[in-house]
């Protein structure tokens, strides 16, 4: 079986989903329910840790890996402290690092990723660094000890897919001993499904899925798209080139 | 639509034409207006909506601002809340279901100095993930204080940009000096505070050059501290006692424009609504570019503990009574509020940040 290998866990789901966002608490429970996802991204901003009755936890199914993030994180030492804390409230040790000091376009601070990826690699966390689609950055986060390396596809939730697509395929190219999840900015599974077929070995997704009509089907719609990426990659895509001639004007030389 | 501008590429307008998009009276314009702001909320909020509550510490006040129940001149029952009477709101609040607060003072340094709001803020800390001030403006030193003691953002009204107008309306007190005032989101910044929260006093003035000037006031802090989290209120003048000019009064659908016209200038800012509105208005503006609302409100120092509610807080019935900053137009419970959001769609949040300072 095709699996995914993440911090030592199997997952057989490359679609990963993020519960922000979804129009009620019930909503986003079915979805990830019905969704396949076997990671689901948490912000700790959102979390109750008083534990009451509405608390976000209380929503997400048992059988799914969380994946804490630092949203909110302006500084590394603030994720630090984030991805400790969820820690501590029983999250887990599987953190998504999200740095972020620029409110208006929500770009990843890669450097500051890069230290608290040090800093919560080294600790034993399962760190997952979401940042731009830079070569010296990923190969930095991999030295580091990340589990995996995020890369943007657009501005979060753009929906405008893979912008950076040729930042990506250069990371893709060089970066092979550490998976690559294509995280923000996908509108649509027919982009996921690009992004796989890239050979990228996941996508993780919020938007898309909680803002769509019926985020359920659309969850789903991601799931199969992941599944159908996958096996195009797999497969062995034909390249990408303009029309031979199937009258090729060399040709006589081998005829004779 | 008689406006020929595609309103989606707002953000690349100039003022002239902005001001041709506020004066004009087209309903048409004002439909797209809204459902341009509706889709833009919805891609960087999703149906979540945020829920805060006012506290009032005090309603001691130095300033004379001409249109404010709380002004220094006006024969009202002054009052503070002592450390037990803060631990009584902040448990009826938290009781309530909320958990953020914007705690605030009338603006008298003397009666409510910075070791006060300080020993407030550390208690609140108890009970709520997320605590924001609005009190008189203050020195970076002392924002960074507030901010160690847990302070996670800052609200401060520069009223109207209008200078003349201005002068007017805050004829003395250190509230008439403007351009302290104006200086006041830049100091906060320098304080290390995340959240900002600016806002007009709309009935003041022309609302549209307040608009632009507010609008030119967040651009220029947006591009000096791009890590802050800004955030807007858009408040309506509600008469608490004998102020009478009404050259300046702002409608309905007026607020619907301003709401919606900076919703498409700054895609990700926060645009707050409080009681001020009426739970109608209130209702449909969640849908079109409001992000956070406050609810059960009130007003009145003291307001929420109640009469009765603790022995150790003898209720000045007086006080909550009478001499509220403003008139509360929207008088639903935090329960009922939260009703109201889960039935159009909506999921209400109560903790969307919490500090996490070491």
């Amino acid at each position: 079986m095709d699996e995914l290998i993440i911090g030592g866990q199997k997952l057989t789901s490359r679609f990963f989903l993020g519960t922000g966002k979804f129009a009620s608490k019930k909503i986003m429970r079915e979805t990830i329910a019905q969704s396949g996802a076997q990671v689901v991204t948490v912000a700790l901003r959102r979390v109750d840790i008083q534990q009451n009755a509405e608390n976000f936890l209380n929503f997400i199914p048992q059988n799914v890996q969380i994946l804490a993030n630092t949203s909110g994180a302006r500084q590394a030492d603030e994720a630090v402290r984030i991805a400790r804390l969820s820690q501590a409230a029983g999250l887990g040790n599987w953190v998504k690092i999200e740095v972020i000091n620029d409110s208006k376009y929500l770009l990843p601070d890669d450097q500051e990723t890069l230290k608290a990826t040090e800093i919560l690699a080294s600790e034993g966390f399962v760190v997952l660094p979401y940042v731009t689609p830079d070569l010296y950055t990923a190969r930095a986060l991999v030295k580091a000890g990340a589990a995996a390396v995020m890369p943007l596809g657009a501005l979060i939730g753009s929906g405008q897919g893979l912008q950076t697509k040729y930042l990506l395929e250069i990371l893709r190219q060089e970066i092979t001993e550490t998976p690559l999840i294509v995280d923000a900015g996908l509108g649509a599974p027919s982009q996921a499904a690009a992004a796989l077929e890239m050979g990228f070995d996941a996508v993780l997704v919020n938007t898309a899925v909680s803002l769509a009509a019926d985020p359920v089907e659309m969850a789903r719609a991601f799931g199969l798209a992941a599944q159908a990426g996958r096996a195009a990659y797999l497969a062995g895509k034909m390249p990408a080139g303009n029309a031979q001639a199937s009258s090729p004007l060399t040709g006589f030389l081998h005829n004779e | 639509m008689s406006n020929t501008k595609n309103i989606t590429i707002c953000n690349t307008l100039c003022n002239t034409e902005i001001l041709a998009i506020f004066n004009d009276h087209d309903p048409a314009l004002l439909e797209q207006l809204a459902q341009e702001a509706q889709k833009i909320t919805r891609r960087y909020f999703g149906r979540t909506i945020s829920l805060y509550a006012p506290l009032y510490l005090s309603n001691h006040c130095a300033n004379q601002c001409v249109y404010c129940g709380f002004h220094a001149s006006l024969k009202i029952p002054r009052r503070k809340l002592n450390e037990q009477e803060i631990e009584a709101e902040y448990q009826a609040l938290a009781h309530a279901g909320i958990q953020s607060i914007l705690l605030l003072t009338g603006e008298s340094r003397q009666h409510t100095p910075p070791e006060y709001l300080e020993a407030a803020l550390k208690a609140a800390k108890k009970y709520f993930a997320n605590i924001a001030l609005e009190v008189y403006p203050l020195e970076t030193e002392e924002y960074a204080r507030l901010n160690a003691a847990g302070c996670d953002g800052v609200t401060i009204f520069q009223e109207t940009y209008d200078q003349a107008r201005y002068k007017i309306l805050h004829p003395a007190g250190k509230k008439s000096n403007y351009a302290y005032r104006y200086d006041a989101p830049r100091r906060i910044a320098l304080g290390g505070l995340r959240q900002i929260t600016l806002g007009v006093l709309l009935g003041l003035a022309d609302w549209r050059q307040d608009i632009l000037a507010l609008h030119a006031q967040l651009r220029s802090l947006e591009k000096e501290f791009p890590g802050v989290d800004y955030a807007i209120s858009f408040p309506r003048l509600r008469g608490t006692y004998d102020y009478k000019e009404k050259n300046y009064l702002v409608s309905d659908a007026e607020l619907v424009k301003i709401i919606c016209v900076t919703r498409i200038l700054f895609p990700r800012i926060g645009i707050n609504l409080s009681t001020r509105e009426s739970a109608s208005f209130r209702d449909r503006a969640v849908h079109f570019g409001v992000t956070k609302i406050s609810a059960g409100s009130s007003t009145a120092v003291g307001g929420y503990a109640g009469l009765g509610a603790s022995p150790a807080c003898p209720p000045d019935r007086a006080v909550l009574e009478n001499a509220p900053q403003f008139a509360v137009n929207d008088e639903r419970s935090v329960a009922a509020v939260k009703a109201m959001l889960e039935k159009q769609g909506f999921d209400p949040v109560f903790t969307d940040w919490r500090c996490l300072a070491a």
